[in-house]
């Protein structure tokens, strides 16, 4: 009876603790069969604005950790990132080298106003959130006065096709049409291969060199196993069918679904074998079992008619999305060293860090910087993706799309990991692209269901800011 | 030199930045040539026009919950009441009084305040109950409450069923316009009552008078026993809690007669501006009026009613004289808007940051 009693509890909990998850998802799911669209319509453009939110949305992550709060200001970095864009297709960079430039701007940029707002976030501890938001409507306006009126007012520039008539300010849209347009989605995944293996060949070598110079242990063998293991890879890579599939840019969901289920088959597999060789334990390992059910699963549904063809219809920009998987494993090795987790006190007390000798204000600023740069990198994916630089309007609603996607996903002003980010993100673009069709079936205005997705993304917010605001009352 | 440098700073640098770039602007539209008096008009015109608007923010900030940013519900209550006063005349509630045009207009205008007062208050009642729950936030949670009614009321918009010919789309829309003319409604009967000319500037006296006679009601209760009551509540929550206050319903208090202030500013806005304007128009105007109680003296902390007149004038002034004088520097540009986002902003940014030695 007590079980019983507990677990009921625990589900109430459950509930509870994800409500915001489970109404969102009961929305989505409930506007997809209202609006009458196919898988085939939603998915395609779900991945697309996947690939350009997502690393926005974990570029959030950071000052949540720190104690800051939503990150409000990282309209700050998508200005920066802005205007490295504007500077290097005025320049006449295109391709793989524009981003690269791109990046080379605005990161220092990026670390510049981040210090900035970080020192400012200092001096108004505890209002960081409204800060953020004000800060954010500052910074647009001093954009607005260096794109309408510094350029070309001060700074000499002459292009007719990013210049208004008359030379001074910058035109409302630059179309990045033949410069920097899909320049990190078209990287093909032979040429990311290429960089990964030369990479690991060096590192290897380097690595191997230290050893030899400080005298350590060699461990030669386990590093002629990477060496060969890279090789062999490599040398796939020209076998004719894998190197055509390979010299590609983009990637089927279905493929992506079944490489996925195939290396978490494998990886499990090996955890399995290693844990009885090593432990030498006994008994069914639970968890890995699950895994393999879960991905055998998932490859079952590639099978439905429904599915595949929707899961043909997506195609991954494979460079964009390894830079998100890249992130989101970067913040979880961030998270655990020492200044993650000197961070992670801060953002739990700031008493208690200063106490233990950390300088609080010195690693808030640093979650800003770190946040600002991050946020930065995210607008440029999202700027490439998209194509057409919309001058004045590309950095106005990031960050509040951003948090609400956040938020969303579970997260609160307190917590937030990787995982609520993606599935936040995922939640909110599906709302975003059902609600004006769900709206026009309903109302049979398609208005109101725009104006009904800027009313959950700022209804969200309220929402869990209040919400939070009413718990730590308690 | 002590003293002068203590009185600066109490005056604030942020004002002397701004009273300067004032005076800079007046100069420079002396410099252009352009018409000074009408200019002085037009800063009249928009002082008295704001001034109710920015007046919300000093029971907000009195009562303890800081600028009131989440002004746009009182805003919307009040468009609401102006478009159902448009409706009332619509359907020929006013008829009686149409031999005399200019009452007819001023029927209409005290129906619409008093509706906007009624349906603000009742929101802002509710505003205050969630208020009250998420101490320690208010400003960011009234930041988005603020948008998403204005977001709500979007949809609202649409869907509502008003059925005056001025306030829907003529053929073919379905719902509200984005800007309502009110010729034929209260469009400027408060500012042309006693109106007069000096020169060429013209004083709106009727909208000076109603907006003195507002500040004058909301100073009377600052010093009523509830008024008083209120601002202990406001300035130190834990001591007046010691002495007996329930500081919650202070706290109520205060939201409601901002709210409702911010419902009877924006007819009175409309009244003066000629046009009602409804969908994302009042989204940010929260903003500006709290930058401009704040440009006044007032703080996160503490607000009088001088630090409202006083801010009105300089911020709205400022940016009547931008608009033209940035207009003769670069024609057709937005260079007065940029400025104010940046000012607006800038000065908000600049009291948070001094907040901290204030309260918490």
């Amino acid at each position: 009876m007590i079980e019983q009693k507990s677990s009921n509890a625990y589900v109430k909990d459950l509930l509870l603790n994800n409500s915001v998850v489970i109404l969102f998802v009961v929305l989505c799911v409930g506007s997809f069969f209202v609006s009458g669209t196919t898988l085939n319509y939603l998915l395609p453009e779900l991945f697309i604005r996947i690939s350009r939110n997502t690393f926005m949305v974990l570029s959030l992550l950071i000052p949540v950790v720190a104690g800051l709060g939503l990150n409000f200001g990282i309209v700050v970095g998508a200005v920066a990132a802005q205007i490295a864009v504007f500077w290097v297709v005025y320049w006449g960079f295109s391709g793989f080298t524009g981003i690269l430039l791109c990046i080379l701007i605005c990161t220092p940029l990026a670390v510049l106003f981040g210090y900035g707002v970080g020192a400012l976030f200092n001096r108004m501890k505890g209002s960081e959130m409204i800060g953020g938001l004000v800060m954010g409507y500052f910074f647009d306006g001093l954009y607005q006065l260096l794109f309408l009126y510094i350029i070309g007012g001060i700074i000499p520039v002459s292009n007719p096709t990013m210049i208004i008539a008359g030379g001074i300010g910058v035109k409302n849209t630059i179309d990045l049409m033949g410069n920097l347009k899909y320049s990190l989605d078209n990287v093909p995944m032979i040429a990311i291969l290429d960089v990964v293996f030369w990479i690991v060949i060096i590192l290897t070598s380097i690595q191997l060199i230290y050893r030899l110079i400080k005298k350590q242990e060699l461990r030669l063998k386990k590093a002629l196993l990477v060496l060969s293991l890279a090789v062999i890879i490599y040398a796939l890579s020209y076998v004719p069918a894998l190197s055509s599939f390979l010299s590609t840019d983009r990637l089927l969901l279905l493929n992506a679904i079944e490489l996925g289920v195939l290396a978490t088959c494998i990886y499990n597999i090996f955890r399995i074998i290693r844990r009885r060789k090593e432990y030498e334990t006994t008994g069914l390992p639970k968890k890995e079992l699950l895994y393999i059910a879960v991905a055998l699963a998932a490859y079952a549904i590639t099978y439905i008619p429904v599915f595949e063809s929707a899961f043909v219809a997506v195609r991954l920009p494979v460079l964009t999305y390894i830079c998100i998987g890249g992130l989101c494993v970067f913040m979880s090795w961030f998270l655990n060293t020492r200044l993650g987790q000197n961070m992670s006190t801060v953002g739990q007390s700031r008493t208690v860090a200063t106490s233990s000798g950390i300088n609080v204000d010195r690693t808030r600023i640093i979650a800003m910087i770190m946040s600002t740069v991050l946020a930065s990198y995210g607008q440029l994916i999202s700027l490439q993706n998209i194509g057409t630089f919309s001058t004045y309007g590309a950095h106005t609603q990031v960050g509040q799309f951003a948090i609400a996607a956040l938020l969303v996903g579970g997260a609160s002003v307190h917590r937030a990991t990787t995982k609520q980010a993606v599935l936040g993100v995922i939640l909110f673009h599906t709302l975003f692209i059902l609600s004006p069709l769900a709206g026009k079936a309903l109302f049979g205005n398609a208005q109101i269901g725009e104006y009904f997705r800027v009313f959950v993304a700022y209804g969200v917010i309220a929402m869990a800011l209040a919400l939070h605001a009413w718990r730590s009352k308690k | 030199m002590n003293i002068m440098k203590k009185g600066l700073q109490s005056f604030g640098l942020p004002r002397i930045i701004i009273i300067c770039f004032f005076l800079l602007l007046f100069v420079l539209a002396g410099v252009y040539q352009m018409d000074v008096q009408t200019l002085l008009g037009d800063v009249l015109r928009r002082w008295a026009m704001y001034g109710i608007l920015v007046l919300a923010m000093v029971p907000s900030i009195q009562c303890g919950i800081g600028p009131n940013f989440g002004l746009t519900i009182g805003i919307s209550g009040g468009l609401v009441g102006a478009l159902v006063s448009i409706e009332l005349r619509d359907l020929g509630f006013y008829v009686s009084f149409d031999s005399n045009p200019r009452l007819s207009m001023l029927v209409g205008i005290l129906v619409a305040i008093i509706l906007a007062l009624l349906i603000s208050s009742i929101m802002g009642i509710f505003y205050g109950l969630l208020i009250n729950r998420v101490k320690g936030s208010e400003m960011t949670v009234s930041t988005y409450v603020g948008f998403s009614i204005v977001a709500f009321m979007n949809m609202m918009w649409l869907l509502l069923p008003f059925k005056s010919s001025t306030s829907i789309w003529p053929l073919g829309g379905t719902g509200l316009r984005n800007t309502i003319s009110l010729d034929e409604n209260f469009s400027r009967v408060f500012n042309n009552i006693l109106g007069f000319y000096i020169g060429r500037t013209y004083v709106p006296t009727g909208m000076i008078i109603v907006f003195l006679l507002t500040c004058l009601c909301v100073w009377l209760f600052t010093r009523s026993r509830s008024g008083v009551i209120m601002q202990a509540a406001g300035a130190n929550p834990a001591y007046a809690k010691a002495a007996g206050i329930n500081v919650d319903k202070m706290r109520i208090i205060g939201t409601t007669i901002s709210t409702a202030l911010g419902g009877m500013g924006i007819v009175c806005y409309a009244q003066s501006y000629g046009f009602l304007q409804l969908y994302n128009a009042p989204l940010m105007m929260g903003f500006h009026c709290v930058a401009a109680a704040l440009i006044g003296g007032a703080s996160i902390g503490k607000a009088r009613i001088l630090h409202v007149i006083l801010g009105t004038f300089l911020f709205q002034g400022m940016i009547a004289v931008a608009l033209p004088v940035a207009n003769q520097i670069l024609p057709e540009s937005s260079l007065s808007e940029v400025f104010r986002i940046i000012i607006s902003n800038g000065i908000i940014l600049y009291a948070l940051s001094k907040a901290k030695e204030e309260i918490r």
